[in-house]
Formats: C-alpha cells, sequence, structure tokens
C-alpha cells in the first residue's frame, strides 16, 4: 500500500478552483520534489494534506496509508505521521520553544497510546538534534520563532521533523530566504532523515535545492495539476528550459 | 440638608440595614461619627450605576440586586468548613492570616513569634481600644466614592499589620478571606498595612468559599502605606463562589525610592469591582502593577486603576491581560495622571483583551492626563480573538484544538504573570490558571 495517494483531487479557495484534479502517489523510502512557478498550487497541496482550515476539497481524495486522511483532524494527521515543514513559521511570544516541542511531543504520543517522554530523555534528545542542526541552546528557550532569523525558523522546522519522526514530511518552499550555507545546514538536516519507512516531498520553486536534497522522482506542477513526472534529470530539465513549455501545456 | 434622592430598593434596603445594625459594629464615639458621615456619604450617592463615568461598566444598580444582612459570627461549624477550604487554598511557606465571615479568626492565623518590628492587631480591636490617630488614618480613604464610603460606614473587622523602619520579611503573610456561610450574608472588612522605612514583605490576599458559601457579598478595603526605601510585592488572588459579588478598593501610598510589585487575578466571583488608587508622594519610586481576568459563564469583573503621579522622577507599568468566555464581561479602566510638577514620570499601561466567544465582551478605558512637558507616557489596547494561523500550527504539530487553545491562553497571560518575583507565588499564579483552561470543558 503505498504512504500517501492523491487522486484527482480538486481544491477551491474561496471560490476560485486551485487544484484542478492532481494526482500523486509516494511510497515509503521516496523522496520526491515538486517544483512549478508561483501559483501553480504547490502550496495549496501542503496545506490541504497538513488540513489547513479555508479550503474546500470538492472532488477526489487523499488517502495515508490506506485511510482517508481528509477525514483527520490535523492533530490526527501528525499523529499519525504527517509533517509539513511551513513556508512561513509564525512567531508564538510567551510560548518557549523547548516547552513547545516537549507539548507537541507529548501530545502526538499521547494520541497514539504511547507513554510520555521523561524529562532527561526529552533533553538530551533534544540537545542531539539541535547540536547537530546547529541550533544553539538559547534559541530553544525563546519564544517559538520569536525573533529568529529566516534561516533560524527552517531549522527549527528541521528540528521538529527530527524529533517527531514523522512518515511523510512535506517540506513547502524550505530554500526561501536561506543563503547557501544555511540551506545546506537545512538539507544535511534533511538527508540524515531519509530512511526506507520515510517518504519526504519536496515542494520548491527552484532547482538549486535539488542539488543538496537529491530527489527519487520529479514532478512538474503547473495550474493546478501534475502536468510531468520523471527522474531527478527533469529537474536540470526545467533549470534550462523554464516552466513556460508547461504552462503552455497545462 | 436634605437631599432627596430615588432609591432603588437595594438602595432602600442597605439604608435599612444599617440603620439596624449600627449600634452593633465597633467602636464609639469619634469612630461612630465617623461611620455616620461616611454612611450619609454613601447614601447621597447611592449604589453606583452606568450614569456615572467611573461605574459606566459597572452598574451595581443591575448586578447587585439585593441586599444581604450582615454575616453573622462564625460558629463552630462555620470554622471548620473555614479549615476544610483553607486546606484547598494553602501556600506553603507563608504567615497565615484568616478572616471568616468578616472577623479575624485567631484559631486559623498564625500570629506567633512575629518578628521584630512587625505587630498585627484586628480591625475591631483597634476600632474599639485603639488610639485616636490609628483610628482616624483608618478612616481616610476617600468617601466620595460610594463603595468605599459604604465599606467605612460597616466595617467591622480586618488585620492592621504594622513593619516598623528596617523591618524585612522573608516569609510572606497571607491574607485568607473566606465566606464560610451557608446563609447568604455580606461582609465588610478593611485591612491595613503600613511599611516604615527600609521594610520590605509580600502580602497575598486571597477571597475564597467554603463549601456551601453560595451568594454572598465581600466588601472589602486595604490601606498601604509604603515607607523610603520600602518594597511592597502584592499578589491578589479572586477565587470567590460563582454567586458571589466582591468589592474591594486599595489606597497605595508610595514615600521616596519605594517600590510595588503588584499582581491580581481575579478567576471567581460572579460580579467583582477592584478599584485601587496608587499614589506617588516620594521621588524616585517605582510601580509595577499587572493583571489577569479569567472570566467565563456570567462572570463580570471590572479593575479600575487610578496612578496618581504627584511627584517628579516616578515610574509605573501596568499590564493587563483579559481572557473571556461565553458571556463573560470584562473591564479594564486605566487611569493616568502626571502632575504640574512630577516632571521626569515615566508611565506606560498596556492592555489586552483575548475574547474567546462572540459573546465576550471586554472594555478597555484607559485616561492619560499629562501636566508635565517632560515625560514619558504611553498606553495600548487591543482586543481580539485567538490568532487562527497560530492554532494551525500548533494543531499541525499534534496538539488538539483545546490544548492548542490553552497552550496560546496560558502564553497570552504569561507576561503579566512573569511580574510576580516570588517563585511560589508565580508558579501559584499559574497553575491557577491552569485550573481555569482545564475547567473549561
Amino acid at each position: 500500500m503505498p504512504l500517501l495517494e492523491v487522486k484527482d483531487l480538486q481544491v477551491r479557495v474561496d471560490d476560485r478552483e486551485i487544484l484542478h484534479g492532481l494526482s500523486l502517489t509516494v511510497n515509503e523510502g521516496e523522496v520526491h520534489a515538486i517544483m512549478g512557478p508561483n501559483g501553480s498550487g504547490k502550496s495549496t497541496l501542503s496545506h490541504v494534506i497538513a488540513g489547513k482550515p479555508g479550503y474546500e476539497v470538492t472532488g477526489g481524495e487523499i488517502l495515508y496509508r490506506g485511510e482517508d486522511l481528509l477525514e483527520m483532524a490535523p492533530d490526527e494527521r501528525a499523529a499519525k505521521g504527517v509533517f509539513l515543514a511551513f513556508q512561513y513559521p509564525v512567531e508564538i511570544p510567551g510560548v518557549a520553544t523547548m516547552n513547545f516541542l516537549r507539548t507537541a511531543l507529548n501530545a502526538q504520543r499521547k494520541a497514539r497510546g504511547e507513554s510520555e517522554f521523561s524529562t532527561p530523555d526529552f533533553l538530551k534528545k533534544v540537545r542531539e538534534v539541535a547540536a547537530r542542526l546547529n541550533i544553539p541552546q538559547d534559541m530553544l528557550r525563546r519564544g517559538v520563532n520569536v525573533g529568529f532569523s529566516g534561516g533560524e525558523k527552517k531549522r527549527n522546522e528541521i528540528l521538529q521533523m527530527a524529533l517527531f519522526e514523522p512518515s511523510l514530511c512535506i517540506l513547502d518552499e524550505m530554500d526561501s530566504g536561506l543563503d547557501i550555507d544555511a540551506l545546506r545546514i537545512a538539507a544535511d538536516g534533511v538527508n540524515a532523515l531519509r530512511s526506507s519507512d520515510r517518504a519526504i516531498v519536496v515542494i520548491t520553486h527552484y532547482q538549486r535545492l535539488l542539488n543538496y536534497i537529491v530527489p527519487d522522482f520529479v514532478h512538474v506542477m503547473s495550474r493546478g495539476k501534475v502536468v510531468k513526472s520523471g527522474g531527478k534529470d527533469l529537474a536540470l530539465e526545467l533549470e534550462a528550459s523554464g516552466y513556460t513549455q508547461f504552462e503552455d501545456a497545462a | 440638608m436634605n437631599v432627596v434622592l430615588a432609591k432603588t430598593e437595594t438602595g432602600r434596603a442597605l439604608s435599612d440595614a444599617f440603620a439596624v445594625v449600627r449600634d452593633r459594629l465597633p467602636g464609639a464615639g469619634k469612630v461612630a461619627e465617623q461611620r455616620r458621615l461616611a454612611f450619609d456619604a454613601y447614601e447621597r450617592a447611592g449604589l453606583p450605576h452606568r450614569r456615572i463615568e467611573d461605574w459606566k461598566y459597572t452598574d451595581l444598580r443591575m448586578l447587585m440586586r439585593e441586599v444581604l444582612p450582615l454575616a453573622a459570627v462564625a460558629d463552630a461549624a462555620a470554622l471548620k468548613r473555614a479549615e476544610a477550604a483553607l486546606k484547598v487554598h494553602a501556600i506553603d511557606g507563608v504567615r497565615r492570616l484568616v478572616l471568616v465571615d468578616g472577623a479575624f479568626a485567631p484559631k486559623l492565623s498564625d500570629t506567633g513569634k512575629l518578628e521584630k518590628g512587625f505587630t498585627i492587631r484586628s480591625l475591631r480591636e483597634a476600632l474599639e481600644a485603639g488610639d485616636a490617630a490609628q483610628q482616624a488614618q483608618l478612616f481616610t480613604p476617600d468617601i466620595s466614592n460610594p463603595m468605599v464610603a459604604l465599606n467605612s460606614a460597616m466595617m467591622t473587622d480586618g488585620v492592621l499589620i504594622d513593619l516598623a523602619d528596617g523591618t524585612v520579611l522573608t516569609q510572606p503573610l497571607h491574607v485568607v478571606h473566606i465566606a464560610s456561610g451557608t446563609v447568604p450574608a455580606a461582609m465588610f472588612t478593611r485591612s491595613m498595612l503600613r511599611l516604615g522605612r527600609d521594610a520590605a514583605v509580600t502580602l497575598v490576599e486571597s477571597y475564597i468559599a467554603a463549601d456551601g458559601a453560595k451568594s454572598y457579598q465581600a466588601h472589602d478595603s486595604l490601606i498601604v502605606a509604603i515607607g523610603d526605601h520600602s518594597r511592597l510585592d502584592h499578589v491578589r488572588l479572586v477565587e470567590d463562589g460563582r454567586e458571589a459579588v466582591n468589592i474591594s478598593s486599595a489606597v497605595v501610598t508610595l514615600g521616596a525610592h519605594a517600590h510595588l510589585n503588584a499582581f491580581g487575578m481575579t478567576s471567581g466571583a460572579g460580579v467583582s469591582r477592584y478599584q485601587a488608587t496608587i499614589t506617588f508622594a516620594g521621588e524616585g519610586s517605582r510601580v509595577e502593577t499587572n493583571g489577569v481576568n479569567l472570566l467565563n459563564g456570567k462572570q463580570h469583573a471590572d479593575t479600575t486603576l487610578f496612578m496618581d503621579h504627584a511627584v517628579p522622577g516616578c515610574a509605573s507599568r501596568e499590564i493587563f491581560r483579559a481572557v473571556v468566555d461565553d458571556r463573560g464581561h470584562s473591564v479594564f479602566q486605566g487611569r493616568i495622571v502626571v502632575r504640574p510638577d512630577a516632571q521626569k514620570t515615566d508611565a506606560k499601561m498596556m492592555t489586552r483583551a483575548l475574547l474567546l466567544s462572540d459573546d465576550a465582551e471586554a472594555d478597555n478605558k484607559p485616561e492619560l492626563e499629562i501636566f508635565a512637558d517632560d515625560v514619558t507616557c504611553g498606553h495600548g489596547a487591543t482586543t481580539g480573538a485567538l490568532d487562527e494561523s497560530l492554532l494551525f500550527y500548533l494543531r499541525a504539530r499534534g496538539l488538539s484544538a483545546k490544548e492548542a487553545q490553552a497552550l496560546l491562553i496560558q502564553a497570552f497571560v504569561g507576561e503579566a504573570i512573569e511580574s510576580i518575583v516570588n517563585d511560589t507565588l508565580r508558579e501559584l499564579a499559574i497553575s491557577a490558571a491552569q485550573r481555569w483552561l482545564e475547567a473549561r470543558g
């Protein structure tokens, strides 16, 4: 059974159809890249998979391990292993990052019927992951993302991904706003999480990120549909010829 | 002098009640005379209502429909209920002073081995047998405010705490007001805290109800004088029963280079009003006064603060947070006056309200009156709902809708709670907020 099956998905926002019958299949162990120009519906797809309110699914379905994902609340999806790394992670003043991480991790564990992490085990784990991602300890004491640079916010997303150990990771424009060093650190963090029981979907506008996170499959989205799929070479092809050809095709 | 007023039934009933009990109230001679003056002042105004600007959002003629008889002296059964309630609200490491149904309860209080320079006395004793100077001080609060006047007329007991120059108490004082009665009744209390020079203390005040105490009225007042170079940390927790009325007033005066750090939280009482006047009488002093209202059901809670910068070079900070659910109504009125001589005043006030339901209401009324030209003053007020994008972020990380809301509400009130210096007391406020969140259902 595939990990994720998106079948003929149609989605509206404020009476405007954004996705017009999108299909995508992702298996465990695979890394997929979804590329496309601005406005092609890439972020909408990631939001619908995570369960963000405000999107109306008017047709099609999304199955996660064979279950109807659209019937699940966002927190239920998270507990079952769906993780979205936000393009624009929000700032939450007054909620210390450490407290947030522990609350979230234990909420997921509780929902799965697992025991809560003990404080020493939790701290050890966070410190280990943070060190690997070059996240200083004082960042963890601050409010979630408050006063973080763009790169720090993205690293904080990867930190959560490493901590929660999801099965399906969707990275929405992870490279936006990152300089080359920050990009390398974040990409290394993601690559460390590649495994045979986890799938990663990288959503990006530019091919650049795919030099660091090398995908198994590349899909081109245009005007709310996947218009072409292929191997990693498709990304290079796009880099050379641009998206225009697909816009015409769609 | 005859002033003819249309009286409400409640107002009339109060007049009758005063006539009945006046001879039983502690104190004779000058004290009785002061009571009569105060009651006259109250009668001229009557219960405050919405056409009086200061009471615009808290119309007691609507909110306090019936007057209750003066609470009886607590009997053995009442004391037992009070004792049980105390156990629930006990704070570790404090010296406890307890008022049951408006009367000081020595048996439930810890008055042994007082530190040098520290004295405690009951209000009743001071009114009946005290010296004239102290009695006069007890009547200093301004009776042009009708509820202060009523309190002056009816006060029966309270605790008078005195710290001589140089007296620093490391153990916080916890004054607990308990309504124990199963019969609806009214309590009128007044307490006083005086710190000499170079003194310091932490005062915690709790208002609680014993099992079975339902509709009662707690009328309280507090007179505070903080001497030069002295510091008071003040925590106030209103956890009265949901059908209770709590009307409390405070008059605080700071000397030079003095410091007041105050925090108040109202999660109980059906109707409450806390009105405080804080006056800077000496230069170089500082006040932080923060508050949190956590309201649901039909609760109404009003905090009205008057910060009087009468002298130069003082600083004040007010941070107020209201979380209102269901049909709750939160009121914050903050008035800052900077007198003509009070140059180099630094006064700021920030109030924020979080509305959790369509029927919840929050009124913020900041007022700045600045008569000096070299000052830094500011205020801000916001009202809104929980941020949907933050809620989604938290839910996408596995928190249920309720957990996500609770975390954001805790963060929202956190800024006001963080000002509490004492770790135990800060934890106490945090856990009181958590209890409220858990009880939201």
